[in-house]
């Protein structure tokens, strides 16, 4: 990953208190995945950011970097990496989500 | 195409106390139960980073497109199999 990526990815999960790096956007999710994280998070009625990562290659290799982890969708609350679609779903059930995201949108 | 059993394999070759299920429609998509007692004491995404790390080459060449993942510890596993 260029540093110029790095740069970006770092402003990107710190300028947005939630932020979803997916395939597709929100309306039009290219991938299952993706689209489980936007409907909870849609479900759960909070403002988030969302970057399709098909449209941009340094982005969907460098966020696999940034993060050690291999897959997309990927969730940033708060610029801290929560995890991809099973773990949402999970931290949904569990109603932990809903309090991470408050957590972080009153801060 | 990589066969249930193979991901399993891998899987053990990482975590070698774990009890693993495979289940694939297509040979592309995965879905796994891990149960280790590696993952006490660690939040779910590094329990999650395990079990990608064992399958790290295939799903960088595509061979796996997708897997989802559900990772309990021995304890965790128990209080799930009694609450069902």
């Amino acid at each position: 990953m260029t540093p110029e990526t790095q740069a970006r990815i770092e402003g990107l999960v710190k300028q947005n208190k939630i932020m979803v790096f997916m395939k597709g956007n929100k309306l039009m999710p290219q991938c299952g995945f993706s689209n489980n994280v936007v409907q909870i998070l849609n479900v759960l009625g909070v403002p988030f950011e969302t970057v399709d990562v098909l449209a941009d290659e340094e982005i969907r290799q460098g966020i696999k970097e940034y993060s050690n982890w291999p897959t997309i969708p990927q969730v940033y609350i708060n610029g801290e990496f929560v995890g991809g679609s099973d773990i949402l779903i999970e931290l949904y059930q569990k109603g932990e989500l809903q309090q991470m995201v408050e957590v972080a949108l009153a801060s | 195409m990589i066969s249930p059993n193979q991901v399993e394999a891998m899987i053990q070759a990482q975590l070698p106390d774990a009890q693993v299920q495979v289940l694939t429609n297509d040979g592309e998509h995965y879905e796994v139960i891990v149960v280790s007692s590696a993952f006490e004491g660690k939040g779910l995404v590094q329990q999650h980073q395990l079990v990608y790390k064992a399958i790290q080459q295939e799903m960088l060449s595509g061979a796996i497109h997708a897997m989802a993942v559900k990772t309990y510890t021995p304890d965790a596993w128990q209080s799930a199999a009694s609450a069902v």
